[in-house]
């Protein structure tokens, strides 16, 4: 096996075990890059060679030294690139911040930087986040590794797409279940606070966190624990201790409690997937889990109020872009108001608009009890629901998506697309959620999405680690077939 | 709730984005589907439930009144060209 | 104005910068006056991803400003974005409080007349303030461009909406120098109206007397001073009046006042144009305040005004008059203890204050904080007076001069010549003098005239140069007239 096929926990072994160089693996992995990224499209931004490498070679002089390093030191990683990074052009592959450099880093970012992570680059997604396919970024469309005639799914399909075709061990992310379910590699939406948001360019506040895409279940603990914990500078970060999430897999599952939602199982998908998944949890039953069917009655009004809170938010959120300290800005306008407008209109791209278009309506006078105050007020009914869930049950256990990857170019323009019906959920809940692979229909990955109580990643972690260790699907690699135009 | 052209055209103006003919169709026509999926919720009985307006019971997060280094000039005005005398010039204000 | 036919209504929305350190929901420097846009981060640029977090010194000044305004304190308050346009405000939007404000309910008493009145207080609520604009031209009108200094943007305020009650301009000017005053008292706030850290907007609607509807409300903003915030409403009421009786009718709209010209001008804004969409800002986070929290707070409120008067009084004796008008300022209260602390008579230095220096203050438009006569200055002049090195007269020239250079009293008198003639032979020689050129004069006197003899004291002062020792003058002249 190449070095950039590698896992976090695999290749670490061998860093300290000095049978490889951090150097070595970071030009493997550059290599692999170069070798791939024209097909793939995972990639915004590409950090120089010389650069990268630099990094790597601290982190071997370190362990020459004999200093210990931590268990991301001299991985080479990528950011998705709505996460704020110092001096480096960060897009939210808008063209609004198409030429954008902050002067500080996101919290996570800082975290990366002290676990010597090797940054490698940024990766492409959707506009501000807002999309379910990665193809409303400004740049390019990013190709599905598994068939680069499919999208790698959205927002954070860069990221997603980067991981599976090997040309990072990881990435950091926001918005990241269905594009990981869709690309076969593990990626963890965290409780809300338990990452900070510092820097985190969302296009929402209450709905996103950031988290690990990984290889597979041991690393997206790791680059967890790294990135988890309390930030000053985030109001909304919670405080306390982080676990060793590492510490918690043990692969035992016995006599845990797994609820199936009766509601997540309808007539809404393919067939093939209910498949994967109801062997999956078949697989879990087996290593000696309690399976249960259980009711989320608010089910169906959820995707309502997502899209509500989500809109709202973004119409809010985006209000900041409007050409006078940085970012895109029409030149050669009359005034001021014709600054805002012509910048803002050709800023941003169509979904971006209509998405600030839509909050706008539903705040707006007369509009904002019927609709975003209802939607807060649903948000609690459902959040009330896993509530009552989680007094019975440890873990929830539903499809990531309710298909896998779809043809480029097919649902750009399906507004209401229904990727999102089962990660949107642990968003407005603000609980914990993992996408692991759990089989290939039709020669695509299909993911299995596990829920948790607040704070119980570490639960999460430990039933996944389970059945990939134990559940007889092993850990599955992409193609890098089809036309890929 | 039907939606008109003439809220979608209010609510791009409180917005700041100029729509064209074409975009203001499309929109009022989008933003009606979505309105529709909506709808469901509308109809949800609410009454005597609480919005969660923050997801975590957390309060009082405040810090201390203590000052911090601000921005140096140069990452101030990084990213525009718009910079007269340690300012960022904008069009004439209506 | 005073027309009795018709009923003024005012309601005052001042805006008060907080005396932090630090900004409301970033660590940059609140001070004023930096060069532009060198108290700036990213948060306060509006950058993406930067979050707010609360100052808790902008929640204890509101708690204390709150409770010097006799308001109850809520338990539970939240932030709300308020959302608009505007080059000085760069995230779009301003955090500010919508329906669940800091403080509500509270009152202060102004006097008006001899009588005291209540005014009350509707709500006061925390926000961040905006960012200055500077124009490139004379005005915002006719400039081509504007230039942004995001120095102030985030700036902590509280903004303090008293209830519609005040009846007249004179009230209005009542109102905003009792809430400047305890508000200074509370050190919540310089209040520095010359730089803006006290700004005024008055809601103004005229009404036919006794009637049950309301005026049209006219909003008029940038009352900047005492004066600006009267002369306005003057005019404001006047010219609603003018309308009722002409049958004009009146707009419901936003004024400016133009101090040049006098007069309120209408900012033609579109009022359907904003559509502020206030929501909870969800990077926030409540802020519950327990009752401990409020009593800590009320236990280190310091003096304020109405008992700083009292204790005035009872103290040191003085008027109600005096004492009233030397705390409305704290500043001047404090100058006046100072004083008094090296010169125990009070009346005395209160006459001074209330005189001379309250005079030369505004007639400078000088803040008594700005002053350059220091209290030991002032007491150095009196103790002058006390042992005749110079008259009460002269004493008057030694404080125009102090007031202007700041040099000390002894000096000023040595360099000018100014020390009181006391030599009974050279005050005689003068009086000599005055007698013999002015027979008709003392004709009168010894005729009866009494008056006469102020006459002849005034020319031998004005003889000496105003440096003869008056009372010395008038037994001089009595005893030779005899």
């Amino acid at each position: 096996m190449s070095l950039y096929e590698k896992t976090i926990h695999e290749l670490h072994g061998m860093l300290i075990k000095k049978e490889i160089s951090a150097e070595e693996l970071t030009k493997d992995v550059l290599a692999r890059m170069d070798q791939v990224e024209d097909k793939v499209k995972s990639f915004v931004f590409r950090e120089e060679k010389e650069k990268a490498i630099a990094q790597a070679k601290g982190v071997d002089e370190k362990i020459s030294r004999g200093e210990k390093v931590g268990p991301l030191a001299g991985i080479p990683m990528a950011y998705n690139d709505n996460i704020c990074t110092k001096g480096i052009r960060t897009t939210c592959s808008s063209k609004m911040l198409a030429d954008f450099v902050p002067p500080y880093d996101a919290f996570v970012a800082e975290k990366i930087g002290e676990a010597q992570s090797v940054f490698i680059g940024k990766t492409n997604m959707d506009e501000f986040g807002i999309g379910s396919s990665t193809e409303s970024s400004f740049f390019y469309p990013t190709r599905n590794p598994w068939n680069l005639n499919l999208v790698p799914g959205g927002s954070g399909g860069g990221a997603a797409a980067a991981v599976a075709a090997d040309e990072a061990v990881f990435a950091l992310g926001s918005d990241i279940l269905n594009p990981a379910a869709f690309c076969g590699v593990v990626a963890m939406k965290p409780t809300y606070g338990r990452v900070s948001r510092y820097g985190l360019a969302g296009s929402t506040s209450s709905l996103e966190q950031v988290g690990p895409v990984t290889k597979d279940v041991t690393d997206c603990a790791l680059v967890l624990g790294a990135i988890a914990g309390h930030d000053p500078k985030d109001s909304t970060s919670a405080p306390g201790d982080v676990p060793r999430y590492d510490e918690f897999l043990t692969g035992d599952i016995k006599g845990m409690h797994i609820g199936i939602p009766k509601e997540y199982f309808g007539n809404e998908f393919d067939p093939e997937v209910k498949d994967a998944v109801l062997s999956a949890v078949k697989k879990m039953e087996e290593l000696g889990a309690h399976v249960d069917e259980v009711s989320l009655p608010h089910t169906p009004y959820v995707m309502s109020a997502y899209h509500v809170i989500a809109a709202a938010e973004a119409s809010s959120v985006l209000a900041r872009y409007e050409g006078v300290r940085y970012g895109y800005r029409r030149e050669d306008v009359p005034d001021i108001e014709a600054l805002y407008r012509t910048t803002r209109t050709e800023g941003f791209g169509p979904a971006v608009k209509r998405r600030i278009i839509l909050g706008t309506y539903f705040l707006s006078s007369g509009q904002i009890d019927v609709y975003y105050k209802k939607a807060l007020q649903t948000r609690t009914l459902v959040k009330e629901d896993f509530d009552r869930a989680f007094e019975k049950y440890d873990l929830l256990v539903s499809p990531t998506c309710p298909g896998t990857a779809f043809p480029l170019g097919t649902q750009a323009d399906d507004i209401l697309n229904g990727t999102g019906l089962y990660t949107v959920p642990p968003c407005v809940a603000g609980i914990p959620a993992i996408s692991l692979p759990c089989g290939l229909v039709q020669g695509l990955p299909v993911g299995l999405q596990i829920m948790g109580p607040a704070f119980a990643e570490e639960k999460i972690l430990n039933a996944a680690f389970a059945y990939q260790q134990r559940g007889g699907f092993p850990r599955i690699k992409p193609s890098l077939s089809g036309e890929g135009k | 709730m039907a939606v008109t052209i003439k809220d979608v055209e209010k609510t791009a103006f409180l917005a700041r984005i100029d729509l064209s003919e074409e975009e203001k169709n499309k929109f009022t026509e989008e933003i009606k589907i979505i309105l529709d999926h909506v709808e469901n919720f509308v109809d949800l009985n609410t009454e005597n439930i609480p919005p969660t307006i923050n997801i975590l019971p957390l309060y009082n997060v405040m810090r201390d009144d203590i000052t911090r280094p601000s921005l140096d000039k140069n990452a101030v005005f990084q990213n525009t060209s718009h910079e007269e005398d340690g300012m960022f010039k904008v069009p004439k204000i209506l | 104005m005073t027309d009795s036919k018709y009923e003024v209504v005012i309601g005052l929305e001042v805006h008060t910068e907080l005396k932090t350190n630090t900004k409301i929901f970033c660590s940059c420097s609140t001070e004023f006056g930096g060069e532009p846009n060198t108290h700036v981060c990213p948060g306060c640029l509006g950058m993406p991803g930067v979050l707010p977090v609360l100052n808790k010194r902008v929640v204890d000044f509101a708690i204390m400003a709150g409770l010097a305004l006799n308001c109850q304190i809520a338990e539970f308050s939240k932030f709300d974005r308020k959302h608009y346009f505007y080059p000085d405000l760069p995230t779009s939007y301003q955090i500010s409080q919508f329906d669940q404000p800091i403080c509500k309910n509270g009152y202060l008493e102004i006097d008006i007349n001899g009588e005291q009145k209540r005014i009350g207080i509707n709500r006061i609520h925390m926000e961040e303030d905006a960012s200055k604009l500077v124009h490139g031209g004379a005005s915002i009108a006719t400039s081509s461009y504007s230039l942004v200094d995001y120095n102030r943007g985030g700036v902590p305020l509280l903004e303090i909406v008293s209830e519609p009650d005040i009846r007249s301009p004179e009230e209005a000017r009542a109102y905003l120098e009792k809430l400047k005053s305890i508000l200074e008292y509370t050190e919540v706030s310089d209040c520095k109206m010359q730089e803006g850290s006290l700004r005024c907007d008055a809601n103004v609607s005229v009404m036919p007397k006794g009637s049950k509807e309301f005026g049209t409300r006219v909003e008029i903003k940038n009352l900047n001073s005492f004066r600006a915030l009267k002369k306005a409403l003057e005019y404001e009421v006047m010219r609603h009046i003018q309308a009722l009786e002409e049958g004009e009718p009146l707009i419901q709209e936003t004024r400016t006042w133009d101090e040049n010209k006098g007069i309120t001008l209408s900012m033609r804004t579109k009022e359907e144009a904003h559509d502020y969409r206030y929501f909870p800002d969800p990077d926030l986070v409540p802020v519950i305040i327990s009752r401990e929290w409020v009593e800590e707070i009320r236990r280190n409120l310091p003096e304020l005004p109405q008992a700083r008067k009292e204790r005035f009084m009872r103290e040191y004796g003085l008027p109600a008059y005096d004492a009233s008008i030397i705390t409305s300022s704290k500043a001047l209260a404090e100058y006046f203890d100072a004083c008094v602390a090296l010169y125990p008579e009070a009346k005395t230095v209160s006459n001074w204050l209330m005189g001379d220096l309250i005079r030369s203050l505004n007639a400078e438009d000088q803040d008594i904080r700005d002053c350059r006569i220091r209290p030991e200055m002032l007491v150095e002049m009196l103790r002058l007076i006390d042992n005749k090195t110079i008259s009460g007269k002269i004493a008057k020239t030694v404080f125009e001069e102090m007031f202007q250079s700041g040099k000390k009293p002894a000096d000023i008198v040595k360099e000018k010549g100014l020390v009181q003639i006391t030599d009974q032979g050279e005050i005689e020689a003068m009086v000599d003098q005055v007698i013999e050129a002015n027979p008709k004069s003392v004709e009168d006197f010894k005729s009866g005239k009494e008056k006469a003899i102020g006459f002849l004291v005034g020319q031998v002062m004005k003889l000496s140069k105003g440096k003869a020792n008056p009372n010395m003058v008038n037994e001089l002249l009595r005893k030779k007239l005899k």
